[in-house]
């Protein structure tokens, strides 16, 4: 039996519970804690871990290897044929292929692959890591993001960066925390050479501190913003809409 | 706090069943920090997966279920060790585990736990009185249970976090990288399975109703001895 003392306790405990959740949720919003795919049935589950690892990962380095361990055999992953405007520009060597960086910026600007390679430069040695359980290290090569941010003056209302790859239905978005982050790169070579097609040459955002699936491929867009509502379903990125967290550092 | 148990339990499952999900996408184990289709692998599961890039010797590929499976595993993950933070204050605060948990003095002997293994290999009932608290080898399951094999399969799960690894590479470290921590992460998972299976086990063995109404309702109906 349930005492009354008891039923009270309880009581006051279940409403102090609801208040702290609703207060939480307001402080979470105000400093960005909140993905953009929080609803439904697994967006307690994923806003908690989201949050966390927005608190404890904060400026944290994903982990960077040794030469020694880059991987021999770097698995590409399976992609789509390419399709005709791809191979067009493949043929020319990529030369005509363009990065456009627009939205929330005050110098809106299309990048060919040369002129990123003007940008300051930075490699690192980072794990590839896909949600299915695999891995591979490699030496990527690039321009960090917030160099190219910079350089076309991102506005300080941006919350969230998009990117697009030439693929259609192929996009991603991150937060500032990883758009401004300096392992986030515009990855043009990997390892010794141009960036291979299968690992996504000429041009792939590579986010170090996401599972792999977040490091799209082929990118030729990227979007500043301070909503992620507008695009598409407004869950943030494709992967959502596919099923899949929106945020992928798990 | 009996419901903390039956909390775990349905998270358990949950975590169970997804995880299973999970390494149908990639039913490849390695060692180390990297692995992936074009490695050796440690050991591999003989069945088919959900995607066509593994090489898993069958022609057929798995409906690919990774993404509300992901989504169920962090969520369940979140409510198990929330739940289990809160089981693990109450227990140190009323002194349930080093009352009912540690085992007693006397029992604290190669000699105590031999008696009881000779017991059940013997398919001894415990008397009345003596299945009234847990004997020294149950206790000595449920604290490797809750402090050891619990603690292990977060951290080892933690492990394959790329944003956790970024703010604790310690603790992937630790486990002598990603995959090694992967592997690691499956066999504790077995190893939580294998209990379960002789936990139910024993519950049915001793008398399913008898022991699952005290599970649920915290109370025990003793049985009539005979005169």
């Amino acid at each position: 039996m349930i005492s009354r003392r008891k039923f009270i306790t309880g009581g006051l405990v279940a409403t102090a519970g609801i208040a702290g959740v609703a207060a939480a949720g307001s402080v979470a919003k105000r400093y960005g804690l909140i993905p953009p795919d929080c609803g439904g049935i697994y967006g307690p589950g994923e806003t908690l871990t989201y949050a966390a690892q927005r608190i404890i990962t904060h400026n944290a380095d994903a982990r960077e290897f040794p030469r020694s361990m880059i991987s021999k055999v770097p698995f590409a992953n399976e992609l789509a044929p390419p399709r005709d405007d791809f191979k067009r520009l493949q043929a020319g060597g990529f030369a005509d292929w363009k990065l456009t960086v627009e939205g929330m910026v005050s110098h809106p600007t299309s990048f060919s692959v040369s002129d990123l390679k003007t940008l300051p430069r930075r490699s690192q040695i980072t794990e590839v890591v896909c949600e299915e359980g695999w891995s591979y290290v490699a030496e990527w090569i690039g321009a960090p993001l917030f160099e190219v941010l910079n350089a076309v003056g991102y506005l300080p209302q941006a919350r969230y960066v998009a990117y697009f790859s030439i693929e259609p239905d192929w996009w991603e978005s991150i937060d500032m925390a990883d758009a401004l982050h300096p392992q986030t790169l515009v990855t043009y070579a990997m390892n010794d050479s141009d960036l291979p097609v299968p690992f996504g040459g000429p041009l792939r955002l590579r986010v170090p501190r996401q599972l792999g699936y977040k490091s799209v491929k082929f990118i030729t867009r990227l979007t500043v913003t301070d909503s992620m509502k507008k695009f598409g379903k407004g869950l943030g990125s494709a992967s959502p809409e596919a099923g899949y967290a929106w945020y992928g550092g798990i | 706090m009996r419901v903390t148990h039956w909390i775990t339990v349905v998270c358990f499952v949950a975590l169970l069943v997804t995880g299973a999900e999970i390494v149908v996408s990639h039913p490849r184990f390695y060692w180390g920090e990297t692995g992936n289709s074009g490695t050796p692998v440690l050991f591999k599961i003989p069945i088919p997966s959900s995607r066509a890039t593994v090489p898993s010797g069958y022609n057929y590929v798995m409906p690919d279920q990774n993404g509300w499976s992901r989504y169920l595993h962090f969520e369940a993950a979140w409510a198990l060790v929330l739940t289990g933070l809160l089981y693990a204050l109450w227990g140190l605060r009323t002194g349930h585990f080093r009352s009912n948990l540690f085992p007693a003095p006397g029992d604290r002997t190669p000699n105590a736990f031999l008696k009881i293994i000779l017991g059940h290999l013997r398919f001894k009932r415990p008397s009345a009185s003596e299945a009234l608290t847990y004997n020294a080898l149950q206790r000595v399951s449920y604290l490797g249970v809750i402090f050891l094999l619990f603690p292990l399969v977060i951290l080892t799960g933690l492990a394959l976090s790329p944003g956790f690894n970024a703010a604790f590479p310690i603790v992937v470290d630790t486990f002598g990288g990603r995959q090694s921590a992967r592997t690691l992460h499956f066999f504790i998972s077995i190893a939580l399975l294998g209990f379960l299976f002789i936990h139910v086990a024993m519950i049915i063995l001793a008398g399913f109703r008898s022991r699952l109404r005290p599970m649920i309702t915290g109370t025990v109906k003793l049985p009539q001895e005979r005169v």
